[in-house]
């Protein structure tokens, strides 16, 4: 059995600015990736952050990974990547499928002093006549394939949902010279931001608002998809059903944070549909209901890069302060400051739910 | 369909080549790109066929956490394509089921 003092599982942006955070005061961190690069879904995020400029904005996802694995490098963080946590058990130890140099695995357990789990979120799908055809898939993953792995799913293409990933990915696709037909959005307003929405109706994308998908059609992958109306009951209208010829689907339809790790050790969760759906809770310090078991990032709740970049330093800082690499003062004076960056980036009418909602995790974690 | 010029990513510099083959044809792969964007620019978007109803499955999520993507891989079923690497002279074969190549 190995010993560290953190294990880190998840080296995307919360996972790293946990582990950059923490190292920087002299912890001993390690962090376990399932993929061959840490930096998780930064890469294919190629826009320029919004925020003001104590949150990085205007620079862009890729680069703050790039940034953030420099750090990690500096301050001598172990990155374990094609490794799989398997299991967190008691007295936490955390279980790692390790892959080594020459491609064999090995189980590892590791004695750890505190474990962080940072392990995201997955896609949503949609269900409709004909979602499992070739061609039908997430907006991330058509955000992968075009921004990291540059190939493009298709030619012309439909998204389906409008809030800020379909908008933002609708433009992107553009950028990466795929023809997009329209955005579908069943609710009457759409759900992202008003500039990334007018970015892409200047350069010709029509937004369907209160539409939905009937069906997608193709022999062996999409050809086209009817898209209807819908009445204030969410119910399809008949009479306005719409061909489009497309070749590809992507569906934007939110996220939901990947919770097993922290089910699988007890973690108390909340129902809470604004921040994507059951969430483990946690306290100030980004502590779960299992002392020494610490949740950063989209995991606890669905919210956007610069938070969880954000709560990565708390939890960080909580865990040097906790192992006695910084005093009590000195931790109470970064974390207060963490504090009220993520109360900025929480404001707004587009923050104030997710604020409410997190609000709500810290007052059940205390009962 | 490569994205070879972009906005912001500027050109693709990734120029070396490995040869693999797909269902017994050759295809050409950029060195260390995932399996599936070498199809996905060779125009192939099947990745396999379900058990029962034997239906096209294409890619899904990207990251590999779906499986939807999975392939015969030098004969290894169920290798997800959208996180493993092409090697050169690699086999890949479209997956029929839980794991047989030829169904």
């Amino acid at each position: 059995m190995i010993e560290k003092e953190v294990v880190i599982i998840g080296g995307g942006p919360s996972g790293l600015s946990a582990a950059v955070e923490a190292a920087k005061r002299g912890t001993e961190v390690l962090v376990v990736d399932e993929n061959l690069r840490a930096g998780g879904q930064l890469f294919k995020q190629i826009h320029k952050f919004f925020g003001s400029s104590a949150h990085r904005a205007g620079i862009r996802g890729i680069d703050i990974a790039i940034e953030l694995l420099k750090e990690a490098e500096k301050y001598g963080v172990e990155v374990w990547l094609n490794s799989v946590a398997i299991g967190i058990f008691k007295e936490k130890k955390a279980a790692i499928k390790k892959t080594l140099a020459d491609n064999s695995e090995k189980l590892e357990i590791i004695q750890a002093k505190k474990i962080v789990i940072a392990t995201g979120a997955s896609e949503n799908a949609v269900s409709f006549k004909g979602w499992t055809l070739p061609g039908v898939m997430g907006a991330g993953a058509a955000q992968t394939m075009i921004n990291v792995n540059r190939v493009l799913p298709g030619k012309r293409i439909l998204m389906i949902g409008s809030g800020n990933v379909g908008l933002i990915v609708t433009y992107q696709l553009l950028q990466a010279g795929a023809e997009v037909v329209g955005v579908i959005e069943a609710a009457p307003q759409i759900g992202g931001y008003g500039v990334h929405a007018a970015k892409i109706r200047r350069a010709g994308v029509p937004i369907y608002t209160s539409h939905t998908i009937q069906e997608a059609i193709g022999k062996k992958s999409v050809e086209k998809a009817v898209i209807c109306k819908v009445n204030d009951k969410w119910q399809p209208i008949r009479g306005t059903e719409k061909i489009l010829y497309v070749d590809a689907i992507t569906i934007a339809a939110g996220l939901k944070p990947l919770i097993e790790l922290a089910m699988m050790h007890d973690c108390k969760c909340s129902f809470l549909p604004q921040l994507g759906g059951w969430v483990p809770i946690h306290d100030k310090n980004m502590e779960s209901t299992n002392p020494g078991i610490y949740l950063v990032g989209d995991v606890t709740g669905v919210e956007e890069a610069n938070t969880a970049l954000e709560e990565g330093r708390l939890a960080g800082t909580a865990i040097a302060e906790a192992l006695k690499y910084i005093s009590f003062e000195d931790a109470r004076k970064i974390k207060k400051e963490i504090w009220q960056r993520l109360n900025e980036l929480r404001m707004g009418p587009f923050g104030e739910a997710r604020m409410l909602a997190k609000n709500n995790i810290l007052t059940s974690c205390k009962i | 369909m490569r994205v070879d010029d972009h906005i912001i990513l500027g050109k693709d510099e990734r120029k070396k080549m490995v040869e693999i083959k797909v269902d017994g044809k050759s295809i050409q792969a950029k060195k260390g790109e995932m399996i599936v964007a070498a199809l996905m620019a060779n125009g192939i978007r099947i990745n396999r066929y379900t058990v029962k109803k034997k239906e096209p499955r294409g890619i899904f999520c990207g990251v590999g956490q779906c499986t939807d993507c999975v392939m015969v891989v030098n004969g290894k079923p169920n290798v997800r394509t959208c996180i493993t690497p092409v090697e050169d002279g690699m086999i890949i074969e479209t997956q029929y089921g839980v794991g047989k190549s030829n169904g």
